[in-house]
């Protein structure tokens, strides 16, 4: 893709912009490493992040996406950390207001590929206002959620997504709350792409993940994480014997209601893979005033002699 | 409308009266307000309109003051020349604070007006005679009345009725012509008219609310992004942008709460919009955690808190300057930001494009602060005194320009770029997302010169206080931008006083009042900027102030207090009112004699209109 030239060359503006020098960029070819941060990453050795982090990497240079047109927003929280440990436009938001943000990016700028990651807590928990609403207005983001069933920054504490009975440090008798389903919610709250998928199994995730970019509209993606220091019933291997992929199954991913039945199992087989796919059009696309000339945020500014009559006319 | 002869075109004595208009809400009492404010409008006669109402979509009681002059008004007066009583309720919460020589207007089948004050001419109409079967037309016939009395042709409420009755029909227009025409005739017939004459005058004027000034100057600021949940006083500004959104280009977004509202305005600001919102206490106190995300990532954005009577929810549809420290204390932590406090609808308007370029060149947010009385109050407007075509200064911003760097996908791995340089001035220059070579991080937990977090791994003293230095620099420039206040009135007064934002207008006309009326000489200091303050000037002005008087719509004495903490001087004496309705003149004529005789050095006037 090339770059839009657009100019904020309103006459009147005090451009103090830096100028650059213009070069083709076609001829630099994006791979892996393109999308390797600057920073390694902080989480545990062992985390269930790393793999997210990886599968995004190879999921957007296998997209053959350039870097400085995707953006990586997060809340808080140890999988909020990620903006920082891949080489894209990245924001770390506050604990829960990453869907907002991003909301808010992608309809100032609606040809940037807008990645959200985030934890169970920080989109289930203190954002689940935000995701509701997120997922009706199909806002064209991908949002990963690491899930890993606890509050691991704060050190072992219940999540949205802790099974009954899960004993925390701040559930040590047991947790007596019904966890949230992700999957049904997703499906019933409007969500246009909704997928679960492990960790630990690294080709499906990276192959989920690069259908849920390639959607336009609202696309989640569950993503079992595990904690390796908080969390000691949902382990890799708590997982590993548990998971089945719908893509071995047969599942049609457009059947609304075979897909809320997949979405309801939990037990000794829990399904992964693409649940439920809709097109529909996503916020952006209904908006009028994006329907040409670009990004709203490379716009020039101001209003003309004649709008602002009209505008002055209408008070008369 | 064709050439009118007027016998007070010519008159130098100041006309100033005042129309009210009560009942109950949805008695239709917009209809009859917004006919009369138009009409003295294109006149070129100044207004200020304010509606006392309740929360509630029927019933209840409202009260609409409008108050014209061929002189400069600032606010709804002291007192009423004509009342329209449109229920029983009305003329009796009012009628014994109606003045001689006033008159009042009701419906004689559905009104009996108890204990008539001396001197005041009480205005009968046979209203169901009159509108011949079309109720709907009631209004009408009193607007006609009030007209006629004021010595205002016939002819410019014609020409209103067509303007806001065209989209019912033809018909509709007819027949309220024709029950108008009756009403002002049996008016002409029966009643004594004003001993003046409504004057005209060669300019009209514009009749625009705080709200829709607020929107309008977005509009000329270049606001691409606004985001609201509603919530009275501010929605006004919501519906304006909206109206207007798509031929201006506007992305306008109702949002789930004012959590998510503030939030994605940061995130629109930051992709390089100017983003906006406009909220009031309680929406502000949501949205505070995501405006310090603004101090912090150094994206501007800008918010209007439309102050209400708190705190909670408080009296949603009364107005209050209880606020302020929420302001200035909005989010955790030390970080810079503006706040602004326009004195009117016109100062509101010139203050949005303004505060922008405010915002953008020092990157941090910036808050207005209004309320009830201004936004949510009429006024005229001066079409000549809106600049729609300000200056528009981004600050240093970098946008993608059809340009690319050595390496496209660079900047955050190869440091080129550093988004938070720590530069001299403490500003860096602000790539937006999307720039070839210029990739960062931008983080709500402190970060360094890269957009590196500090917080997680090897948190850093030197760092930290590297960047907590740097955004603070930013500002050290930015009072020499902005205008220092001045004192109004003469040098030596016997006494200052001292207020902020909506106040100004009924400062002023105390000021006025009392040097005519009472022979008092009092001058007037009223401050707009309140972040950054402008220490020095405030200081050395008040220095030389005889008897510093604060006025102020709240119970503690806010402004008071950050006065007393910016400069260290401790006003004299108070005026404050915290009853949910504004100052009239005569509250702070009341008080400055009350100050000045030595009776007490806080007075908190009584409301005496039960509204």
């Amino acid at each position: 893709m090339t770059i839009t030239a657009t100019s904020v060359d309103n006459k009147s503006i005090v451009n103090n912009a830096i100028s650059l020098d213009t070069i083709p960029l076609s001829n630099v070819e994006v791979t892996r490493d393109s999308y390797k941060g600057k920073i390694d990453p902080d989480w545990c050795p062992g985390c269930g992040d790393f793999g997210v982090l990886t599968a995004m990497q190879k999921a957007l240079s296998e997209l053959d996406k350039q870097p400085h047109e995707v953006i990586t927003i997060s809340g808080i929280g140890c999988s909020s950390n990620l903006p920082g440990f891949i080489n894209t436009y990245g924001m770390h938001t506050l604990h829960g207001r990453a869907l907002a943000v991003a909301t808010g990016m992608k309809m100032a700028n609606h040809e940037m590929t807008v990645m959200v990651t985030g934890g169970d807590g920080d989109g289930f928990g203190i954002g689940g206002n935000h995701l509701m609403h997120t997922m009706r207005r199909n806002v064209d983001l991908t949002y990963i959620v690491m899930d890993n069933q606890i509050y691991g920054l704060t050190t072992g504490q219940t999540s949205p997504t802790s099974r009954l009975g899960m004993q925390t440090k701040s559930t040590p008798e047991g947790n007596i709350e019904n966890p949230i389903n992700p999957i049904p919610l997703a499906m019933v709250g409007g969500a246009t792409f909704v997928a679960r998928a492990f960790s630990g199994q690294q080709a499906h995730l990276v192959d989920i993940l690069k259908q849920a970019i390639v959607h336009k509209g609202f696309s989640i993606v569950d993503v079992f994480s595990p904690c390796v220091t908080y969390n000691k019933d949902n382990t890799y291997k708590w997982f590993k014997s548990r998971v089945r992929k719908l893509e071995d199954e047969n599942h049609d991913p457009t059947d609304f209601h075979a897909a809320l039945d997949k979405g309801y199992e939990w037990g000794d087989e829990i399904p992964i893979g693409l649940f439920w796919k809709k097109d529909l059009p996503a916020l952006h696309d209904l908006e009028p005033i994006l329907h040409e000339g670009g990004p709203l945020a490379y716009r020039p500014l101001g209003i003309s002699k004649s709008q602002s009559e009209s505008l002055m006319a209408e008070m008369m | 409308m064709t050439n009118k002869q007027d016998a007070n075109t010519d008159n130098e004595t100041l006309v100033d009266f005042a129309v009210g208009i009560g009942g109950a809400a949805g008695q239709g009492i917009a209809t009859p307000g917004n006919i009369l404010a138009r009409i003295f409008a294109r006149r070129g006669l100044n207004l200020n309109a304010y509606n006392a109402y309740q929360s509630l979509i029927r019933g209840g009681h409202t009260f609409l003051t409008i108050r014209a002059s061929d002189g400069p008004v600032r606010t709804m007066g002291d007192s009423l020349d004509v009342m329209v009583s449109l229920n029983q309720d009305t003329m009796d919460r009012h009628l014994s604070v109606m003045p001689a020589g006033s008159s009042v207007i009701y419906d004689e089948a559905k009104i009996t007006p108890e204990d008539t004050p001396e001197g005041v001419q009480l205005c009968p109409l046979p209203i169901k005679e009159l509108i011949v079967g079309n109720k709907l037309a009631a209004n009408t016939v009193a607007v006609a009345v009030v007209l006629n009395m004021l010595g205002i042709e016939f002819d410019d409420l014609e020409d209103a009725l067509e303007r806001i009755f065209a989209r019912k029909g033809e018909e509709v227009v007819a027949s309220n012509r024709e029950i108008a025409n009756r009403g002002y005739e049996y008016a002409a017939n029966n009643f004594k008219p004003f001993p003046f004459k409504a004057p005209r005058l060669s300019k009209g004027l514009a009749v625009v609310t705080g709200n829709e000034a607020a929107g309008m100057g977005a509009l000329a600021a270049g606001v691409k992004f606004y985001a609201a949940y509603p919530m009275s006083p501010s929605t006004g500004v919501l519906m304006y942008i909206a109206k207007h959104a798509r031929e201006h280009g506007v992305m306008v977004r109702q949002v789930e709460d004012e959590i998510g509202v503030m939030n994605m305005v940061v995130g629109a600001a930051h992709a390089g919009c100017r983003a906006m919102t406009a909220t009031s206490g309680g929406g502000f106190a949501l949205m505070t955690e995501a405006i310090g995300m603004s101090g912090m990532l150094e994206t501007p954005i800008v918010c209007i808190d439309v102050q209400r009577a708190g705190p909670a929810t408080g009296v949603p549809t009364k107005t209050e300057q209880g606020d302020l420290w929420q302001i200035l204390g909005a989010g955790q932590g030390d970080y810079p930001k503006f706040v602004v406090a326009p004195n009117s609808q016109t100062e509101l308007f010139n203050t949005i494009p303004e505060l922008f370029n405010l915002t953008d060149r020092y990157q941090c947010p910036g808050l207005v602060l209004s309320d009830l009385l201004i936004s949510e109050g009429t006024a005229t407007v001066d079409p000549d005194a809106l600049n729609w075509q300000p200056t528009i200064d981004r600050g240093e911003m970098i946008f993608p320009n059809g340009s690319a760097d050595d390496n496209p996908y660079g900047g955050y791995n190869d440091n080129a770029y550093l988004r938070y340089a720590n530069t001299e001035t403490g500003i860096s220059p602000r790539a937006v997302p999307g720039v070839p070579g210029h990739i960062h991080v931008a983080a709500s937990d402190e970060h360094d010169e890269d957009g590196t977090l500090i917080s997680d791994e090897f948190t850093n003293p030197h760092k930290r206080r590297m960047m907590v230095e740097k955004r603070a620099r930013k500002m050290e420039t930015a009072l020499k931008l902005i205008e220092p206040p001045k004192l109004v009135g003469l040098g030596d007064a016997s006494a200052t006083l001292v207020g902020f934002g909506s106040t100004w207008g009924v400062n002023l006309e105390a000021m006025e009042k009392l040097a005519s009326e009472e022979e008092i000489d009092v001058n007037q200091l009223h401050i707009k900027w309140i972040v950054p303050f402008h220490v020095d000037q405030v200081s050395s002005i008040l220095k030389e102030a005889n008897k510093i008087i604060i006025v102020e719509n709240n119970y503690s004495g806010q402004f008071a207090r950050y006065l007393r903490s910016e400069t260290g001087i401790k006003a004299d004496a108070h005026i404050r009112k915290y009853d949910g309705e504004p100052f009239m003149p005569h509250h702070i004529v009341d008080g400055v004699k009350l100050i000045l005789g030595g009776e007490t050095n806080l007075y908190v006037p009584t409301h005496e209109m039960m509204v």
